[in-house]
């Protein structure tokens, strides 16, 4: 029973960090239909961002306190949402309307560029940094349980991030264009929405909701070097596919869903080496029996 | 038309076994550069059946290509030791054909649930079964595990690479320019309408995956038998993505195009390793160059002919 507790919170810490990557996964599919290869290099971006942020912010506000975690994080993300804009009105704006296996390719390419850049010794260099500590760790103890208080800190900060996401898209009136767009492209433009600006805040939001994924990733793994975005990454696409692509709520529940399979095999004897392969074994088992995902809607297709 | 092509392949076997002969008389790097082309047509050419003429989109091709290179390994590491040095070549053919064969059989097993998916939602699928087999072989323990196999005789050499090569050029070429190989461009130009002429797209979609798969293993035994080292690491994700430029390169569907840049993009990287360190950024950056200015391909001038 401990053992089961034990891995519930660390599959949902889990779970939450690809939610928050997700996210920008299925905004991204939303409004542009193409899937973004790029993404998880803006998360690790986010991280290193952190990285180097971090002993300068703690020089004023004190190493390892809430305050500099909370100041780093939003300057990480405010600096991803930059990133990812660029990204997109370099590289994707100029395809907008080319078939989708060309934006898919460019996606790849961006990828490649990132992590390639990164991986140059005047960059980041190659090898892997230890992440610094942002917020004091606390092992709580109940019972035979242990749990690291930075992962209910995971818990409690995506909730809230979750909550505020639902808020800007469903009652806000950008987030009314947001979904104008992603219903249909050309009606929205007609209705006097700004396209271009929408597809900018889109990619803004998702980058920085990534920075801030990488960001807790980084939290729990042994460093940062420049191709971590990619397991992530992948993992977080298929939390995005298992909820159903272009889904807000679905990706959050997807990557719940994915955290805690992963954390329950995982932590199987004999299964562990196998963790890797049973995100992509679950992807396509859903792609072969609910294409559409957990919460998606099945779209006819019109001769 | 039909002579033509058995010519061609006539002439360039021959040829590629003459200059075989006389390996000794070239530069053994320039000789392995050459092989890695011949591997490298091999694979763009198989890959451009699936994603070019059949309109299909694989991320997997590098999955492929380690079951092939992995089986075929193995085969020659056991049997190789006891068999007099005679028979080996007989050994080597036959260790490939399996890993063509066990390739193949993979491509069926991927391909008949998968292709009822198109478009993105198909390559995230071969991506993931190119992973998954991947993962397969860093666990299993006959297989090396994480290190992979090593010690492995090295039997490629340019006869049988380029050998080959124009074995699967001719292949996919008669394979496509056939009565029953139009099925894979109407399938490609329009599933609907194909399927409203009685073509069954699930089939012609399956075959191109099995052929494609098969040489794809081919190439993947060629490619053991000449790094002499495989590991799992050397069939990622990025190998397969390097497949894909190649067709892409080249110009979906056009088999000389992709020939072409094969061939660019093997002796490429060989070229810039004056400045390794900025090889793969100028690499990624062709990429993204290339889908903005060009995306039809680089070699496709003229009206597009069947193959």
């Amino acid at each position: 029973m401990d053992w089961f507790l034990q891995q519930l919170i660390n599959g949902l810490a889990l779970g939450a960090i690809y939610a928050l990557i997700a996210l920008g996964y299925t905004m991204v599919y939303g409004v542009l239909r193409f899937i973004n290869f790029a993404h998880s290099d803006v998360l690790m971006l986010g991280a290193f961002a952190a990285y180097y942020l971090a002993p300068m912010v703690a020089r004023v506000l004190g190493a390892a306190s809430v305050p500099t975690a909370l100041v780093v994080m939003v300057l990480s993300a405010a600096i991803c949402a930059v990133i990812g804009m660029t990204i997109e009105f370099l590289a994707y704006r100029p395809l907008r309307h080319r078939p989708r296996l060309t934006v898919l390719i460019t996606a790849i390419g961006v990828s490649l560029f990132i992590e390639y850049t990164g991986q140059h010794e005047k960059v980041f260099g190659a090898a892997t940094k230890p992440f610094p500590e942002l917020l004091p760790k606390k092992e709580i103890i109940m019972g035979a349980m242990r749990c690291s208080s930075n992962d209910l800190v995971v818990l409690a900060l995506t909730a809230v991030l979750l909550a505020a996401m639902w808020f800007i898209v469903q009652r806000t009136k950008i987030g009314m264009a947001m979904r104008a767009v992603s219903f249909n492209e050309q009606a929205a433009s007609l209705m006097g929405v700004n396209v271009n600006a929408i597809i900018s805040f889109t990619f803004a939001i998702g980058s920085a909701l990534a920075a801030i994924g990488g960001i807790f990733y980084s939290m729990r793994a042994p460093g940062i070097e420049p191709l971590m975005g990619v397991q992530p990454g992948l993992r977080a696409f298929i939390a995005a596919v298992l909820g159903g692509i272009g889904n807000l709520p679905g990706a959050a529940l997807g990557g719940l869903v994915l955290g805690l399979i992963e954390t329950f095999f995982g932590g199987m004897p004999g299964l562990s080496d196998y963790r890797d392969g049973i995100a992509f074994a679950l992807l396509i088992l859903i792609l072969l029996f609910r294409p559409a995902g957990l919460l998606g809607k099945l779209q006819m297709e019109k001769v | 038309m039909r002579g033509k092509e058995k010519l061609f392949l006539l002439l360039a076997v021959v040829a590629a076994v003459g200059v075989s002969m006389a390996s000794s008389l070239f530069n053994r790097y320039y000789l392995g550069v050459a092989v890695d082309v011949g591997i490298n047509v091999i694979l763009a050419v198989s890959l451009n059946l699936i994603n070019g003429h059949t309109g299909q989109f694989s991320l997997g091709h590098a999955g492929f290509m380690a079951v092939g290179g992995y089986l075929a390994a193995k085969l020659t590491l056991v049997f190789g030791p006891h068999l007099p040095p005679a028979v080996q070549p007989f050994l080597f053919a036959g260790a490939l054909l399996v890993g063509g064969v066990s390739a193949a059989l993979a491509g069926l097993a991927v391909g008949v649930p998968t292709l009822r998916l198109r478009g993105d939602y198909l390559a995230i699928v071969t991506l993931g079964f190119g992973e998954i087999i991947r993962v397969i072989f860093q666990t299993s323990e006959p297989f090396g595990a994480a290190t992979g196999l090593t010690g492995i005789a090295k039997l490629t050499n340019f006869g049988w690479a380029w050998g080959l090569a124009a074995v699967t050029v001719y292949v996919v070429a008669c394979l496509v320019n056939s009565t029953y190989g139009r099925g894979f461009i109407a399938v490609h130009d329009d599933e609907i309408a194909a399927s409203a002429m009685g073509i069954n797209p699930v089939r012609y979609k399956v075959t191109a995956f099995v052929v494609g798969a098969f040489f794809a293993g081919i190439a993947g035994g060629l490619y053991a038998h000449q790094k002499a080292v495989i590991s799992p690491g050397g069939f990622d994700f990025l190998k397969s993505i390097e497949i894909v430029v190649m067709v892409i390169l080249g110009g979906m569907g056009r088999t000389v195009g992709v020939i072409l840049a094969a061939v660019i993009l093997t002796i490429l990287p060989e070229l810039l390793r004056g400045v390794a360190e900025y090889r793969m950024i100028i690499y990624s950056l062709l990429i993204i160059g290339l889908m903005l200015t060009r995306p039809q391909g680089l070699f496709t001038f003229g009206k597009k002919r069947a193959a």
